[in-house]
């Protein structure tokens, strides 16, 4: 850290760690409700990816660190990449077109592009000032996590793999039926 | 001071907003996008009561919230998917002549 009494670092500290987190709630909710006042899908689910994005700093504020890699993996990754292909292949046509032409008009990307430069901003100033590392007073690590989860929680784990196993199933009996319809004769797989 | 109760509130304020994503917008992909809204907002609750009492239990349930997402929105979108192609539209009013 830097020189000066122990107590004035600590101070700075927690200043860091109320402002963070009371910015990335600030952006969490804005960017929520632009996500409910949006008309456009795919605009909705750029600030839908900022408001997780900024979910994932309140974790990181508060101690959670692997919690919040998984937000941004997982949530911000993997399901929004998800909504972002139905919404590819639901927006197909005119209005789409006219969408994507209007895409490189700043209003529309003016919005999500602030909201996240916030965020940025607040992850190089805890890079740049903060110290890193003991960010929360008791922060709790994904070994403890990992020890509970596959400790007391393990029929959970269990009953959570049942539960992606019939999400899959599921997801693949609703999208095989739509095949044989269109192209029955050399389809075998969807 | 961790600011939990502020935490508390984000997360009930984010929910709220979910809830009214659900009862206001009309289109499918935006109710689902609410539901995740919702779903993230119980997870945020969880993981400040887990900071609060310094238990790993909360990130815990947040895993398990994660699953559950993951498996609703592959079962949902693709439901959407389904629907759009009988229906043309993502309307839940065209959609809520479905009876049966």
């Amino acid at each position: 850290m830097r020189a000066g009494p122990w107590i004035f670092t600590a101070f700075c500290r927690e200043e860091l760690m109320t402002i963070v987190f009371y910015a990335a709630s600030a952006v969490a909710i804005a960017a929520t409700i632009l996500m409910l006042t949006g008309l456009h899908a795919v605009h909705a689910l750029l600030y839908l990816i900022v408001s997780l994005l900024a979910v994932a700093v309140i974790f990181f504020d508060l101690g959670a660190p692997f919690v919040a890699a998984l937000e941004v993996i997982i949530y911000a990754g993997a399901i929004m990449v998800l909504f972002v292909f139905v919404v590819m292949l639901l927006n197909l046509g005119d209005p789409a077109a006219r969408a994507e032409r209007a895409l490189l008009t700043p209003s529309i990307w003016i919005g999500p592009s602030v909201l996240t430069t916030i965020l940025l901003a607040e992850f190089v100033w805890l890079l740049v000032r903060g110290h890193v590392p003991p960010v929360a007073a008791a922060t709790i690590s994904p070994v403890e996590v990992g020890m509970t989860l596959f400790g007391r929680y393990l029929i959970g784990v269990e009953l959570a793999s049942f539960l992606l196993l019939g999400g899959l199933v599921a997801a693949y009996h609703l999208g095989w039926r739509q095949v044989p319809q269109a192209e029955a004769v050399h389809a075998p797989h969807p | 001071m961790l600011p939990i109760r502020e935490g508390f509130v984000v997360a009930g304020i984010l929910f709220t907003l979910g809830v009214m994503g659900v009862l206001v917008r009309r289109n499918l992909v935006f109710v689902l996008m609410s539901i995740e809204v919702m779903l993230n907002a119980a997870g945020l609750a969880f993981v400040v009561a887990g900071t609060r009492w310094h238990q790993p239990d909360g990130q815990v349930v947040f895993l398990f919230i994660l699953a559950m997402a993951a498996a609703e929105v592959s079962v949902g979108l693709a439901l959407v998917l389904e629907l759009y192609h009988q229906y043309k539209s993502l309307d839940t009013d065209a959609i809520s002549r479905m009876r049966g």
